[in-house]
């Protein structure tokens, strides 16, 4: 077993699919885990919503449980008109990431969204379209984003340009928030647990002393669930204040 | 608790008057301190949502992280500048500074103390 607390994050070859511009395109660990989380939300969905009984089963209250939050997510945050259209956008995100976070807890899995590569894709994604949408939608009315109300002329232009950063700079955010919360709590929950199995190498003593890792590998476990459901909700909730702010510029 | 008062209060009076004065005097200074002290700076709604949060790492990863994007992208950026005008490290220079002060603009509307964008 690999010790070290990184070579969990590697990412292996499965099948080498064939080289587009000296670049080889490659069935990787990192994508069948992606493959596994679309089956695992899409069978599951379809399983769950099949029966369509008045009374719901464990499954399918699981499937409505999850409509139900996001779909309030969307409401309160971008309103009617935001619900009608991304609705479908924002649950297939917040889907797709609770699930590859969930699978990352598995011991022995590979942890997709924690690789910057991954997050900053979907980031870069909900970034675009916003910027995409806000321009269909208010035309250049919609760069009144970057303008304050009540600023002087004077310091106009500078204000402008940081705001324009700020702007430019929410994908990075979006995405470090997510990758750097996953890496770093599975690199801590690797080192505590490798503590144990070194201690206890030292005999009757270091069975005693490893009880105190144990404890805090133990703990947190639980909080790295419940970090995994909160960096999805964080993500889906920015998604939705975002596009917001591509629905209504003006206020 | 007596130095303040007047020796001429002492003595005959019952001490349940004396008791009463103080108690309307505490009140005074109650008032006045609270209507000295500043209201609470910054929206309800965001200190209400912040008490909502579970975990204070949580929220440390989310204003660190919006920080830190707006010194990358600054450096990002003022890299790109030298990078096609040859102005180095002037472009460096003035972008990073200008991404710390977007950096720090992410961080105090993530917290919620400043009106969010476009308002």
């Amino acid at each position: 077993m690999a010790a070290d607390p990184i070579s969990q994050f590697e990412i292996k070859k499965i099948v080498t699919l064939g080289e587009i511009g000296g670049f080889e395109i490659a069935f990787t660990n990192s994508a069948a885990f992606m493959v596994a989380a679309v089956a695992i939300t899409a069978g599951g969905l379809v399983l769950a919503t099949a029966g369509r009984s008045l009374i719901p089963g464990r499954v399918q209250s699981v499937a409505e449980v999850t409509y139900e939050f996001v779909a309030d997510m969307v409401k309160q945050a971008t309103g009617d008109e935001g619900m009608r259209k991304f609705f479908p956008f924002v649950f297939t995100l917040f889907s797709f990431i609770l699930v590859l976070n969930m699978l990352g807890m598995i011991p022995g899995f590979f942890t997709v969204t924690s690789h910057i590569a991954i997050t900053a894709v979907l980031a870069l994604l909900v970034f675009f379209v916003v910027l995409a949408v806000g321009i269909y939608k208010h035309g250049l009315k919609f760069f009144r984003l970057f303008v304050p109300s009540g600023i002087p002329i004077v310091i106009m232009p500078l204000i402008v340009l940081i705001e324009v950063m700020s702007f430019l700079s929410r994908p990075i955010s979006h995405s470090v928030r997510l990758f750097a919360n996953m890496l770093a709590g599975h690199i801590t929950l690797k080192v505590f647990a490798s503590f144990v199995v070194m201690l206890s190498s030292f005999g009757i003593v270091g069975w005693i002393g490893a009880l105190l890792p144990l404890a805090l590998t133990t703990s947190l476990i639980a909080l790295e669930f419940l970090v995994a459901f909160l960096q999805a909700y964080v993500f889906a909730i920015l998604t939705c204040i975002y596009l917001n702010d591509a629905l209504h510029p003006g206020h | 608790m007596a130095a303040g008062r007047p020796p001429d209060d002492r003595g005959r009076r019952g001490s349940d008057v004396e008791e009463a004065a103080l108690k309307a005097r505490l009140r005074d200074l109650g008032e006045r301190l609270t209507s000295l002290t500043p209201p609470p700076k910054g929206p309800e709604g965001s200190e209400a949502g912040m008490r909502g949060n579970p975990s204070n790492l949580a929220r440390a990863l989310r204003l660190s992280s919006e920080f830190i994007a707006g010194i990358l992208l600054g450096i990002f950026i003022g890299w790109l500048v030298d990078y096609f005008t040859g102005w180095s490290p002037w472009g460096l220079i003035v972008f990073l500074m200008l991404g710390f002060v977007a950096g720090t603009l992410n961080a105090m509307r993530s917290a919620g103390l400043i009106r969010p964008q476009g308002e």
